[in-house]
């Protein structure tokens, strides 16, 4: 106050320049800062909204990434004894060499360090007959020597924390004695043996297609420990081959059912040992082309997938997979290319996932993922032939050795085999699964499970939901649209308008609690009523229309216009209470007392008790405001010329409506229709309360379903962080924002390109 | 409205003519909107009723139960809900009806009692429950453990031995109040004082590990803290004194009820909550419970898994987390919107921007979580916690979920609701008051500060209350940050710093969700997930009418100005 009445005085003016003079500038600093400021704030607060979109894609571009590996040491094979086994532990840092003397050599994998040798109990002058990579996860292998002795051996590797650090001390140890167990197998042409707890089964190819079986029971004690070995069984596979050909390989499953025997020239031949009474036989199956042999065939992880490498440059999957009848057959699944045009040499699976590598004798060396597809990486990584490779457990590290007898390490970076486009939207043939198809099941209690992640079943739940939200919500909320915003009278809107906006400001917990446990039990035991209701309502009230035209004109003035919703109040009531009271009566008269028994069993449809019917009357409530609001507010600004000359022409106020007000409101219903949308496709709590969460591709009413928002919500907390699974779920939020962005993004502007048009008139 | 005036009116000639009229489809559209206000109203009567009702004393029923080929059993019971099923379901589902009537009733009746039956609820055909009395004397006990006991009382014991007395209710009423008040008390040293003493151990060995990180753990610094943990631990002991002094007082008392099939069952008063008599209160004793039940259900904390006692800890988290969110999303709203409509060159760009804000209402709140989860509690919190917490390691500070992040997601999520709300304030003020400030020399963010801002402030608020009604009852983002079951503590206690922005909290929504769904009793638990249904309901309906009221005031208030 002061100063103006200074400066309003010239006399006082000179004095106090200096001080005015600092307060203009002071107040010009105030002005920047404040632009510079708000300015930072504004655009930080819209990048940060734009973020949202950059981080999940951030997090989600991994998937696709391709493999890589960087060489990180070399040096000359430490053991020039050609190896039985090459195999690396756990932590990568120590890799086993099993020789063909007996003789078991431990040295560091990065250095070649020798760091302990031990010799296998073998009876001096008995040579071996056969090799067993028994079980690789546990480090047991076992050698059938020529006298039918069998000697299982496993490899420690125990970790001990000093304070100079961790250091692992390598050893064997032998679960069933140093002394060989006599068998009493001569002359075996192919061994495999499974390991478990309680049980040793062997399996030996002796000639003419015959194959002993052998099973041993080992008592396991109380508090562990280990007691007696005492032979279990004995049995006998015939396979009638012809004398040239030879059984090569054979592979028995962890489950000991399935047999598999690879003959010389390519054909798997399948016995299911269970019964050996009646062997049921699968197959032949042909993998190998003419004049091509099999080089290697071993189980994937899991022990259901069999991988066979033959010289035509062919790698195969097959598993068993159930037949139409009870019946089983051997399924050719699909089938790799070597690395390159040489021969494959070597063939390594990953132990916890189904992934494999393969390499050639031109040093060329491939990553492939089966479940997938995928072939991750082709490269070549040494000069020369590769004689060997073996992978750590943990799929992180790889040991090459080649012809020439150099070893090569390489670190392998190999994070999401499991996703390709085709494996997250096509058909995939998992596992066991008579035919592929498109399933989500993300994880299982074991490190065999075979990830099936397909987004097919999760995006149909989410438009099977959004389809019967939309198809509730669109006639109630549109036709309520086009009545209160032209044929209601203004003091009803008063009160509806609210009501909605109460309506879309219920939680949506609530309405999905109230969907799942009060809904979905009541329409349960009133099916009929429901149904009936959907008949009645739109017979009775125009029906409720007409008569109240016949009621005397006294009765019909004392009502204002435009208050049709409050005339028809009583009526949907009393409809309503009609229709669940006939409920019962109907539904004992014609379906029998229960009408979901009765759609079970004359129909052949199942019924789930939480269904798309529920998930669509309570998705459909929380949609209709957002409808209502946008369509409403299109119609209401229909300028009132149009609908006024049309009237004055003759038109009836019906007519008036649909001819001339809708079409011109129309782009702003199609925005309306286009919001809902994108609002029912992300609604979360709804589904994830009112429905099984079952992802089934199933279009009846009766079935439920799981969209992606509910999977989210449901396996988010449980994912490990940072792995494909995560990934994925951070791919079905980043596909969830994208969509509802379009269509929010084509309805504003359809609107604002009707506000502009209506701006003219 | 004039287009209406010959649906109502006129008395149309014959139905063909009404019909071709367009008549019918009138009123059709006029039932869409009957019948969703109906579904509105209908919907909110019914949480009201079932909400509401949980509270009210029900009457508690003495009958036999009369099956066909078996032995009838007493019962006692309260009465729930029934509902008419058909002989063919009862039958497929086991039930031995006679096949005389094609309907029954089928109610659900509480035995309570879980420790004897295993299992509080059942459904029983109301026809079979027969002999009907409501003696008087029939009792309610509410337990700690076990839900509720329903039977007679027969003895109260004091150190074992029963009790002589005329009038065993009165009796077991005073000793009952005694125990209640020891139960406070002995809350309070637990909660409270043990409590304290607890965290300050704890920040004892945080700060221990923190001085062997940072290679400063000398002797003397060694020496001191376990002297303060000594001294910490001789308080504990005397604590533990007295609590244990009130543990022997509390369980002095005990009581005998005989329940239903004359099992008797010995409960020690401190383990009974609340005892009555539904069948012998008047109408104002019934009142009066009432009240006190719903004081109960707002004030207490949860029991049971959730399926007995009160929400507080949900309703303090809901409110806290809100708080928080207030304070982040309206300093960033109404900056970007000031941004947008006053410093930004109007143009294509802002057209783009005010697009994609938009879009972002309508992004699914999943998808909010997710990201939250993503960015801000694993890259953020982990950076942080190896910043400023690495003594707390590898269990996480911020690493994890709280009610920090929540209530940042939650910002994120109601920013554009905040920042067209603003926006629409700002435009609706005339340019004419802006030029005329301007004109009178003040500078551009004067102008704002003095003279838009205050005038657009109601805008503002509705704004806020928008994001707080919405934020309230958004459940999905927050199940992924930082919302639990059961909280053990409140992010507001007596402890330095006193608001502890990383501890995890409860939420109403979540409880509606996580009772009704992941609760091990379900029966018990609907009536209670009804009440916090109704409360959740109450509080966001109230804001928004709130919200509704400014915004018309508002529009009025501007309607004069507008050009």
């Amino acid at each position: 106050m002061d100063q103006t009445s200074r400066s309003a005085n010239p006399g006082m003016a000179q004095t106090d320049r200096a001080g005015s003079d600092r307060l203009i500038r002071w107040r010009y600093f105030k002005d920047r800062m404040a632009t510079v400021a708000v300015g930072i704030g504004g655009v930080g607060v819209l990048v940060a909204i734009l973020l949202i979109f950059f981080y999940l894609a951030w997090v989600v571009m991994p998937l696709f990434a391709p493999a890589s590996i960087e060489k990180v040491a070399e040096y000359p094979a430490p053991i020039s004894e050609p190896a039985l086994l090459l195999t690396v532990e756990e932590q990568a840092e120590v890799a086993t060499h099993v020789g063909t003397s007996g003789r078991v050599r431990f040295f560091d994998v990065l250095t070649g360090e020798m760091r302990g040798e031990s010799q296998l109990p073998i009876p001096d002058g008995v040579g071996l007959a056969q090799f067993d990579s028994i079980d690789p996860n546990r480090g047991l292998f076992g050698l059938l020597l020529e006298d039918g002795g069998l000697l299982v051996a496993r490899q420690e590797h125990k970790i001990r924390f000093s304070d100079a650090g961790r250091t692992i001390a390598s050893s064997l140890s032998y679960p069933y004695g140093e002394t060989p167990i006599d068998t009493g197998l001569t002359d075996v042409r192919a061994l495999d043996v499974r390991a478990s707890a309680e049980s040793l089964l062997i399996a030996a190819a002796l000639p003419n297609g015959r194959i002993e079986l052998v099973r041993y029971e080992q008592e396991v004690g109380l508090f562990g420990g280990s007691g007696e070995l005492t032979e279990d069984e004995r049995g006998t596979v015939l396979l009638e081959l012809p004398p040239e050909r030879r059984i090569e390989r054979l592979l028995l499953d962890p489950a000991e059912t399935w047999l598999h025997a690879l003959t010389d020239d390519g054909e798997v031949i399948t016995t299911n040992i269970r019964r050996l009474s009646e062997p049921d036989r699968l197959g032949p199956v042909t993998v190998a082309g003419p004049d091509a042999r099999v080089i290697d065939a071993r189980y994937l992880n899991g022990g259901i997938s069999v991988l066979v490498a033959t010289s035509d440059g062919r790698i195969s999957q097959l598993f068993p997979v159930r037949d139409a009848g009870a019946g089983w057959r051997l399924q050719k699944v699909r089938e790799f290319e070597a690395p390159g045009d040489a021969m494959i040499s070597a063939v390594d699976i990953e132990q916890r996932r189904r992934g494999f590598m393969a390499a050639d004798s031109a040093g060329r060396l491939a990553i492939y993922y089966a479940t997938s597809h995928r072939e991750l990486l082709n490269e070549t990584v040494i000069e020369g032939a590769i004689k060997d490779i073996a992978l750590a457990p943990r799929a992180d590290r790889l040991l090459v050795q080649s012809r020439e007898g150099q070893i090569s390490v390489f670190d392998v970076h190999n994070e999401h085999p499991e996703v390709s486009l085709t494996s997250l939207w096509g058909k995939v043939w998992y596992e066991s699964y008579p035919e592929p198809d498109y399933v989500w099941q993300s994880s299982s209690a074991t490190s065999d499970f075979e990830p099936k992640f397909s987004l097919m079943p999760l995006s149909f739940g989410t438009l099977k939901a959004a389809f019967y939200a939309m198809l509730f919500a669109m006639p109630l909320a549109i036709f309520g649209a086009v009545y209160t915003a032209y044929f209601m009278s203004p003091a009803l809107r008063q009160i509806v308008k609210p009501t909605i906006e109460i309506m879309e400001a219920l939680p949506t917990v609530i309405l999905g609690f109230l969907a799942g446990l009060w809904l979905a039990p009541v329409l349960e035991l009133n099916m009929p009523g429901a149904f009936l209701l959907i008949l009645f309502l739109p017979l009775a009230i125009p029906l409720a229309g007409f008569l109240w035209t016949r009621f005397p004109a006294s009765i019909r003035h004392r009502v204002p216009d435009g208050w049709v919703p409050a005339l028809l109040i009583p009526v949907v009531i009393a409809v309503t209470w009609l229709a669940f009271a006939l409920s019962r009566p109907v539904e004992a008269a014609l379906f029998g007392g229960s009408m979901p028994l009765w759609l079970n069993n004359e129909m052949g449809i199942t019924y789930d008790q939480r269904n798309a019917l529920v998930v669509g009357l309570a998705m459909g409530f929380a949609v209709i405001p957002t409808i209502f609001s946008i369509a409403e507010d299109a119609v209401f600004s229909v300028p009132k010329q149009l609908s006024q000359g049309s009237l004055a022409l003759g038109a009836t106020p019906w007519q008036t409506m649909m001819r001339v007000v809708l079409p011109t409101a129309s782009p702003g219903m199609f925005s309306a229709v286009m919001i809902g949308m994108g609002r029912a496709v992300g609604e979360t709590m709804i589904v994830l309360m009112a429905t099984g969460n079952t992802p089934i591709m199933d279009m009846s009413i009766f079935q439920g379903m799981r969209t992606l928002s509910a999977n989210i919500a449901v396996e988010m907390p449980e994912s490990e962080v940072g792995s494909t699974h995560f990934r994925l779920l951070f791919l079905a939020g980043l596909v969830l924002f994208m969509f509802t962005f379009f269509f929010n993004t084509l309805a504003e502007i359809v609107r604002q390109r009707l506000r502009r048009k209506y701006s003219t008139l | 409205m004039s287009q209406s005036t010959s649906i109502t009116r006129t008395r149309a000639g014959s139905f063909g003519e009404w019909y071709a009229s367009g008549a019918p489809w009138v009123w059709l559209t006029g039932g869409a909107v009957a019948l969703s206000g109906l579904l509105v109203v209908g919907l909110l009567t019914l949480i009201a009723i079932r909400g509401l009702g949980h509270f009210w004393p029900a009457p508690l029923v003495e009958a036999v139960y009369v099956q066909p080929d078996e032995e009838p059993y007493p019962l006692i019971a309260q009465l729930g809900y029934s509902e008419t099923v058909s002989a063919a379901r009862l039958q497929s589902a086991g039930i031995k009806v006679s096949g005389d009537a094609e309907f029954y009733e089928r109610r659900l009746v509480k035995v309570a009692n879980r420790d004897i039956y295993g299992a509080d609820f059942r459904y029983l055909l109301d026809d079979w429950i027969q002999e009907r009395t409501t003696p008087e004397d029939l009792s309610v006990f509410e337990r700690l453990e076990w839900g509720d006991l329903y039977g007679y009382l027969v003895q109260v014991s004091e150190q074992g031995t029963p009790v002589d007395t005329d009038d065993l209710w009165a009796e077991f009423q005073a000793r009952q109040n005694r125990a209640r008040d020891l139960y406070h008390d002995i809350e309070r040293i637990q909660e409270g004082a043990i409590g304290a003493i607890n965290y300050e151990l704890e920040q004892l060995r945080l700060r221990e590990r923190r001085m062997e990180l940072n290679d400063g753990a000398t002797d003397n610094a060694l020496a001191k803290i376990e002297r303060e943990r000594e001294t910490l631990d001789a308080e504990y002991a005397e604590l533990q004194q007295a609590l244990q002094s009130l543990n022997d007082q509390i369980g002095r008392d005990s009581i005998t009820v005989r329940a239903q099939n004359g099992q008797t069952v010995t409960v020690p008063l401190a383990e009974v909550v609340r005892g009555y008599r539904p069948n012998a209160m008047g109408l104002f004793a019934k009142i009066r419970f009432y009240f006190a039940k719903i004081w109960e259900f707002v004030s207490d904390e949860p029991r049971e898994a959730n399926t007995e006692g009160g929400v507080f800890p949900a309703i303090f988290g809901t409110v806290m987390m809100v708080m928080l969110m207030s304070v982040f999303v309206t300093p960033f709203g109404v900056v970007a919107a000031l941004y947008m409509r006053e410093y930004a060159k109007q143009g294509v760009v802002t057209r783009i921007i005010r697009i994609a804000v938009n879009n972002l209402a309508g992004v699914p709140s999943i998808v909010y979580g997710v990201f939250g989860l993503g960015f801000f509690v694993y890259a953020l919190g982990g950076s942080i916690d190896e910043l400023f917490f690495p003594a707390a390691l590898p269990s996480p500070t911020f690493g994890t979920g709280g009610i920090f992040w929540a209530s940042l997601t939650l910002a994120l999520l109601t920013l554009p609701v905040v920042i067209v709300s603003t926006e629409e304030g700002l435009a609706r003020i005339p340019r004419s008051l802006r030029e005329a400030s301007l004109a009178l020399g003040a500078t551009k963010a004067e102008t704002l500060w003095k003279i838009v801002l205050p005038m657009s402030s109601p805008a503002m608020m509705t704004g806020l209350i928008l994001a707080i009604a919405r934020a309230a009852g958004e459940v999905a983002p927050l199940m992924l940050v930082g919302v639990v079951k059961l909280a053990p503590s409140l992010p507001l206690d007596g402890n330095f710093p006193f608001l502890h922005l990383d501890r995890k909290f409860m939420h109403l929504g979540f409880h509606i969700y996580d009772v009704g769904f992941q609760s091990p009793n379900v029966e018990a638990a609907r009536p209670l997930v009804y009440a916090t249904a109704l409360l959740l309901v109450l509080v966001i309906v109230i804001l928004n009418l709130a919200a509704v009221r400014i915004r018309n005031r508002l529009r009025e208030r501007y309607r004069a100005l507008e050009h």
